[in-house]
C-alpha cells in the first residue's frame, strides 16, 4: 500500500477532485487505493471485469446495474475521476455547499434520487416503464415470487406512482412518490478516511 | 351537547368507579366481620343452607378482577376527554387517578390496602409489557442503532448511578439534609435503582408525540437494555450494603463487573433460545392452530421466568425472546394466530400498563411511606435530571463522530429530556432491605417523587418541547409498493457502493446477516411453505391486497337492500355483457378473494360460505339449505358489485388520482355507451342483445384468451336452465322473502335468482380461472326465452355507470396472489361440474385449461 503510486500527489486533478466531489482528501487517498486494487492490470482505467471481480457484488441482486451506472453511456472503461464522481452521490448532503457551488453538487438529494432512478431507466428515456419496474423487481424477488404476481405487483406499484397515467413513472413522479423518505439518510454511507 | 355529553360520560364513568371502590371495600370490610362471624358460627349450622354469602372463597380472584375492571373504566373514562388527552398524557391521567382511587381505598380503611408489590409487577405485569415491546420491536431499526443504544444503555446508566450516588453522598456530607442515616454504599444504591430509564413510562409518553424512529429507538432501546445494568448495578450495591464498606475488596468489584456481563449476554441467550424454541414449535402446530397463539405467551413468559430463576436479566430475555421470534413465528403461524397474537398482545400490554400507572398512583396515598426531607428530595430530582442530561450530550458527541447520521442537537435534548424513570424504579426501591437501610421510607417516597415527576411533569411538557424544538416526526404515511420496493433497492445499492469502494461498514455485516440467515435459520425456523412466500416486498403487496378486499367488503355492506335488486340484475348484465371480455378474470378472482378474507368478516357466522368452493357446490346439490345459500350469495353478490363503486371511490381518497388515466376513463365510457345501446336496442326489441356482446374486442391486452373459441362451446350450453330446474324444487318463499322486489312472479324471481346463483356458483367454484363461465353466457339464452321478464331484467343497464369500477385494471392486481394457489382446486371442482356433467356433454367446454387464459406474459 504504500507505493508511491497511491499518494495523493499522484492523482491526477486531485484539487479539483476535492473540490467538485466534497470528498477529503484522505477519502480521495483512500479511494484512489481501492481503484488501484479493483485496477488489476494497472491500467489507471476500471473495466466491467474489474467490477464483476468483486466477489460480493456478484451476489448482489442489482449489482449490475449498480456496476452500469459506474459507465457513462459508450464508454467502456472509468476512470478515477469519474469513478470519485459515482461514489460523491454517497455523501452526506452538506447544505453550505449548495449554496456556494454553481453546479449542484453530487451528493444533493435531487441527484441522489437521479442516479437511483437511472438504476431503474436502463433505456435512458427518462421514465420508468413497466418492464423496466418488472425486470429490477425480478431481480430482486427472484425465485420466491411466480411470474404473474410479479406482474401485479409491478403493475400496482406503477399504478401507484403513475400520475399522468402513460403506464410509466417518470423522474418527477419517482421523486414525488419517494417524498416520504429521507433520501439523504437512505443513500448514505460512511467513508473512512 | 356534545360537551354536556362528555361530561356526563365523564360523570358516570366516575360514578361507575367510586361505586366498584366502595363496593370493594364495602366487600372487604364486611368479609371481616362476616368471615369471623361464620367461623364463631360454624358449629351452630344446623340444617343446609340454602344460599350462601362466600366472599372469602373468591376474595382474592375477585378483588383482582374488580381492579383490573377499574383501572380499565379509568382508562375508559380518560379517553372518553380527547381533550384532556391531548394536553396530558394517559400515563400522567391514570396516575392522577390512581391518586383518587388510593385516597378513597385509604379514607374506607385507614391503611393503604392496596398497593404496587413488586411480585406483582415484576412477575404479572411488566411481562407482557415487555414481550409486546419485543415482538413489536421494528428489527432493522434497533440493530442497526444497537451500538449507540447499548452505549447509552451500558454507560449511561452507569454513569446516572454514579453520580447521583456520589453527588447525594457529597450533599449529604456537606449537611444539605440534615440529620440521615445513609452512608455512601446506600447512596450508591439508590442512584442505582434510580438510574434506569422505565420502558412502561417510555413507550407511554412517547406513543403519544410520535417522535421520529431513530429517536424513539434510541430511547425506547435504551430502556429496555438498560434493565441488564441495572438489575447488576442493584444486586451488586445491595450485597455491598448487607458486606458492609470494609469487606469490598478488588476481588469483589471484578466480580461485579463480571457479574453484569454474565447477567446481561445470559438474559439475553435465554431469550434468543426460547425464541428459538418458540419459532421450531410453531413449525409444527399446524394442526392445532386454535391454540398457536397460547404457545407465545406461554413460551414467552417462560423465558422470563427463566432468566429470573437464573437471576439473570429477564427483561433482556423477554425482549430478545420477542425479537429472535417475530419473523418466524408470524411466517409459521396461520394469518389468523398471527392476528390474534397481536391483539392479545396489545390487550395485555395495553391492560397492565395501565394498571400499573392507576397502582403507581394508589401506592403514593400511604402515609407510612412518606418521610418528608425536602433536601433529599429535590436534591435527588435536580442530579436525576442534570445527570441525564449531561449523560446523554457527552456520550451522543461521542457517538456522532461515528455516526452515519448524527443525532442533531433537538435531538440530544429530546432523548435527555425522556429520561423517564417509572414503575421499576418503584419496584427496586420497595425490594430494599428494610433491615439493612434505615432510610428506605424515605427511598420509596422520593422514587416515587421522581416518577411523578418524569411521568407526570416531562411526560405534559413532552409534546410542547417536541413541537416547540421542531424536533423531526415519525411520518405518518400508507404504505406504498414503490416505496418498499425503493427501499429494497436502496439497501442493495448501499451494500453494492460498500463493496465497491471496499468499505466494510454496517450494511456490508446487514448484508451478510441477511445471507447467513436466508440460508441456513429460516431454513431451520420457517415452515417450508412460509419460505416460499417470505418477502419483504411481496408481504407488503399482500397486505395491501388484502386491505383492499377488506375496505371492498365493509363499504359495499354500508349499502341497503333496496339497491341491491338493481344491482342484481346489473350484475347478471354486466356479467353477460362483459363476462366474455374479462370477468372472467375479474370477477372470480375478487369472488374468492371475497370468500377468503370475508371469513373474518361478519361472514364467518354464515357456515354456508365455505372457503373451499366444493362444500359449497354440494350444498346447492342437496338443495335443502338453498335458499340461505342464496341469501348468502346475495349478500356476497352486493358487495361484489357495490363494492367496486366504493373501491373506486376509495381510491380517490388515497391519493390516487381517479380519473388520471386516460385509457381507463375511455374504455369506461365506451362500455357504458355500449351498454345503452344495447338495452336500448333490447327493449325495443324485446330480444335480448344477440351473440354480437361476444365478440367484443378485446381490450385488455393483458390477458390473452382464447375468447372467441371458448365463449362459442359454452354459448350453446344450457346450464342456466339447468339450475333453474332445480331450484324450482324447493318454494321461492325463502328466496322472493329475501328480496324486496316482490312483484315479480315466482317464476320471475326464479328466473332471476337463477342467473345470479349459477353467476355465484361460478364466481365462488371456477376461482380465478380464465374459463370463460358456462353460467354466465349460459343464462342469457334462458333470460332470453323469457321474453318479457327479460327484458325487464334489461333495464337497468342503463345505470351501468355506476359499474365502470369494475374496470379490470382496478381489480385484476387482487388476482395473481390467489391464481397460484387457487387454480388447482378450482380446476379439479370444475371438472365435477353437476351442471356440466349432467347436460350437453358433447357441448363441455374442454377441460379448462388455466394457463392459456391468464397468461400475462
Amino acid at each position: 500500500m504504500g507505493s508511491n503510486k497511491s499518494t495523493i500527489q499522484y492523482i491526477p486533478d486531485v484539487k479539483e477532485l476535492i473540490e467538485e466531489t466534497g470528498f477529503s482528501a484522505a477519502h480521495i487517498q483512500r479511494l484512489f487505493e481501492r481503484f488501484d486494487l479493483l485496477d488489476r492490470d494497472q491500467m489507471g482505467t476500471l473495466r466491467v471485469e474489474d467490477f464483476e471481480a468483486i466477489p460480493e457484488l456478484a451476489m448482489n441482486p442489482i449489482g449490475d446495474r449498480i456496476i452500469g451506472a459506474f459507465f457513462s453511456s459508450g464508454k467502456e472503461t472509468v476512470d478515477f475521476p469519474t469513478f470519485v464522481r459515482v461514489l460523491a452521490h454517497f455523501q452526506p448532503t452538506d447544505s453550505n455547499r449548495t449554496k456556494n457551488s454553481s453546479q449542484e453538487p453530487y451528493n444533493s438529494p435531487n441527484r441522489k434520487l437521479q442516479f437511483a432512478f437511472q438504476l431503474y431507466d436502463q433505456d435512458r428515456d427518462g421514465k420508468i416503464s413497466r418492464a423496466e419496474l418488472l425486470q429490477v423487481l425480478q431481480e430482486m424477488l427472484g425465485m420466491q415470487v411466480t411470474d404473474e404476481q410479479l406482474q401485479s405487483i409491478a403493475e400496482r406499484a406503477i399504478q401507484e406512482a403513475d400520475l399522468d397515467g402513460d403506464d410509466a413513472i417518470s423522474f418527477d413522479e419517482f421523486k414525488k412518490s419517494l417524498e416520504k423518505v429521507d433520501i439523504d439518510q437512505k443513500m448514505r454511507i460512511g467513508f473512512l478516511s | 351537547m356534545l360537551r354536556r355529553g362528555r361530561r356526563k360520560t365523564w360523570l358516570l364513568g366516575t360514578f361507575l368507579c367510586l361505586v366498584l371502590v366502595s363496593g370493594v371495600e364495602a366487600g372487604a370490610k364486611s368479609e371481616h366481620s362476616h368471615g369471623g362471624h361464620q367461623q364463631q358460627n360454624a358449629s351452630e349450622i344446623t340444617g343446609i343452607p340454602i344460599v350462601k354469602f362466600k366472599w372469602h372463597h373468591v376474595e382474592m380472584p375477585y378483588t383482582v378482577a374488580l381492579w383490573v375492571l377499574v383501572a380499565g373504566v379509568c382508562k375508559l373514562v380518560i379517553e372518553a376527554n380527547h381533550h384532556v388527552t391531548t394536553v396530558i398524557p394517559e400515563s400522567a391521567l391514570l396516575i392522577c387517578f390512581g391518586f383518587i382511587l388510593g385516597g378513597i381505598v385509604w379514607g374506607a380503611d385507614k391503611v393503604q390496602t392496596f398497593s404496587l408489590t413488586p411480585t406483582v409487577f415484576f412477575f404479572y405485569l411488566l411481562p407482557q409489557i415487555i414481550l409486546d415491546a419485543g415482538y413489536f420491536m421494528p428489527n432493522k431499526l434497533f440493530f442497526s442503532n444497537l451500538g449507540g443504544i447499548l452505549i447509552h444503555a451500558v454507560i449511561g446508566t452507569c454513569w446516572n448511578a454514579a453520580t447521583v450516588g456520589l453527588s447525594l453522598w457529597g450533599c449529604h456530607m456537606g449537611g444539605a439534609m440534615g440529620d440521615i442515616d445513609i452512608g455512601l454504599l446506600q447512596y450508591l444504591l439508590f442512584g442505582s435503582l434510580l438510574a434506569a430509564v422505565d420502558p412502561v413510562a417510555v413507550i407511554a409518553v412517547f406513543e403519544e408525540v410520535h417522535v421520529n424512529e431513530v429517536l424513539f429507538i434510541m430511547v425506547f432501546g435504551e430502556s429496555l437494555l438498560n434493565d441488564g445494568v441495572t438489575v447488576v448495578l442493584f444486586n451488586v450495591f445491595d450485597a455491598f450494603v448487607s458486606l458492609g464498606g470494609g469487606a469490598i475488596d478488588a476481588a469483589e468489584i471484578v466480580k461485579g463487573i463480571v457479574s453484569f456481563f454474565v447477567v446481561a449476554f445470559g438474559g439475553a441467550l435465554v431469550g434468543v433460545i426460547f425464541g428459538i424454541l418458540l419459532s421450531l414449535l410453531t413449525r409444527c402446530t399446524k394442526n392445532i392452530q386454535i391454540i398457536e397463539p397460547g404457545f407465545v405467551f406461554v413460551l414467552g413468559y417462560l423465558s422470563y421466568l427463566t432468566a429470573e430463576m437464573l437471576s439473570l436479566s429477564a427483561i433482556l430475555s423477554i425482549t430478545f425472546c420477542g425479537v429472535c421470534c417475530q419473523k418466524y413465528i408470524n411466517a409459521n403461524m396461520d394469518e389468523k394466530s398471527v392476528t390474534t397474537v397481536r391483539y392479545v398482545m396489545k390487550v395485555f400490554a395495553n391492560g397492565s400498563e395501565t394498571m400499573i400507572f392507576v397502582f403507581l398512583g394508589i401506592s403514593a396515598i400511604d402515609k407510612t411511606i412518606w418521610v418528608w426531607n425536602t433536601g433529599f428530595i429535590l436534591l435527588t430530582l435536580l442530579f436525576v435530571f442534570v445527570y441525564r442530561f449531561i449523560g446523554v450530550f457527552a456520550l451522543t458527541w461521542i457517538q456522532n463522530k461515528f455516526r452515519l447520521v448524527p443525532l442533531d442537537f433537538t435531538d440530544r435534548i429530546i432523548m435527555s429530556y425522556g429520561g423517564l424513570r417509572g414503575a421499576v424504579a418503584y419496584g427496586l426501591a420497595v425490594l430494599l432491605d428494610p433491615n439493612k437501610i434505615k432510610e428506605r421510607p424515605l427511598m420509596i417516597g422520593t422514587t416515587l417523587i421522581v416518577v411523578y415527576f418524569t411521568v407526570i411533569l416531562q411526560g405534559i411538557t413532552m409534546k410542547p418541547l417536541v413541537t416547540w424544538l421542531k424536533v423531526k416526526r415519525a411520518a405518518l404515511s400508507e404504505i406504498m409498493l414503490i416505496e418498499k420496493v425503493q427501499n429494497k433497492v436502496f439497501d442493495h445499492m448501499l451494500v453494492a457502493i460498500e463493496d465497491i469502494s471496499g468499505q466494510k461498514g454496517h450494511n456490508y455485516m446487514r448484508d451478510k446477516w441477511k445471507n447467513f440467515e436466508g440460508k441456513w435459520l429460516s431454513w431451520i425456523l420457517m415452515k417450508p411453505s412460509a419460505r416460499k412466500k417470505h418477502d419483504y416486498v411481496f408481504n407488503v403487496f399482500h397486505k395491501l391486497n388484502l386491505k383492499d378486499a377488506l375496505d371492498y367488503v365493509a363499504e359495499g355492506e354500508c349499502k341497503g337492500s333496496l339497491e341491491f335488486v338493481r344491482n342484481e340484475t346489473a350484475y347478471i348484465d354486466f356479467k353477460k355483457k362483459f363476462g366474455d371480455d374479462f370477468s372472467d378474470i375479474s370477477m372470480p378472482e375478487i369472488g374468492i378473494d371475497m370468500g377468503d378474507t370475508t371469513i373474518a368478516n361478519p361472514y364467518a357466522r354464515r357456515d354456508t360460505v365455505p372457503s373451499v368452493s366444493l362444500e359449497m357446490h354440494e350444498q346447492t346439490m342437496n338443495g335443502l339449505r338453498e335458499s340461505e345459500d342464496i341469501n348468502t350469495h346475495h349478500l356476497l353478490q352486493q358487495h361484489l358489485y357495490k363494492g367496486r363503486k366504493q373501491h373506486r371511490h376509495r381510491y380517490s381518497r388515497s391519493h390516487f388520482d381517479v380519473n388520471q388515466d386516460e385509457d381507463e376513463v375511455q374504455e369506461i365510457f365506451q362500455r357504458t355507451m355500449r351498454n345503452r345501446l344495447e338495452s336500448f336496442k333490447s327493449a325495443k326489441m324485446g330480444v335480448a342483445p344477440p351473440k354480437t356482446i361476444t365478440k367484443h374486442p378485446k381490450k385488455d391486452t393483458q390477458q390473452k384468451m382464447p375468447n372467441g373459441k371458448s365463449t362459442d362451446k359454452t354459448r350453446s350450453y344450457h346450464s342456466g336452465d339447468e339450475d333453474f330446474e332445480f331450484s324450482e324444487g324447493d318454494s321461492a318463499s325463502g328466496y322472493t322473502g329475501s328480496f324486496p322486489r316482490v312483484t315479480y312472479t315466482a317464476g320471475a324471481s326464479h328466473l332471476q335468482s337463477n342467473p345470479v346463483r349459477s353467476l355465484f356458483q361460478l364466481v365462488l367454484r371456477t376461482g380465478l380461472h380464465a374459463r370463460p363461465g358456462p353460467h354466465g353466457p349460459g343464462a342469457d339464452p334462458a333470460l332470453a326465452g323469457r321474453g318479457g321478464a327479460g327484458q325487464r331484467h334489461r333495464r337497468p343497464v342503463a345505470e351501468s355507470p355506476g359499474r365502470t369500477a369494475l374496470d379490470p385494471s382496478n381489480l385484476r392486481r387482487l388476482a395473481p396472489l390467489r391464481i397460484s394457489t387457487r387454480s388447482s382446486d378450482s380446476f379439479t371442482l370444475a371438472g365435477v361440474d353437476p351442471a356440466a356433467s349432467s347436460r350437453d356433454r358433447d357441448d363441455l367446454p374442454p377441460p379448462p385449461s388455466p394457463p392459456p387464459t391468464y397468461k400475462p406474459n
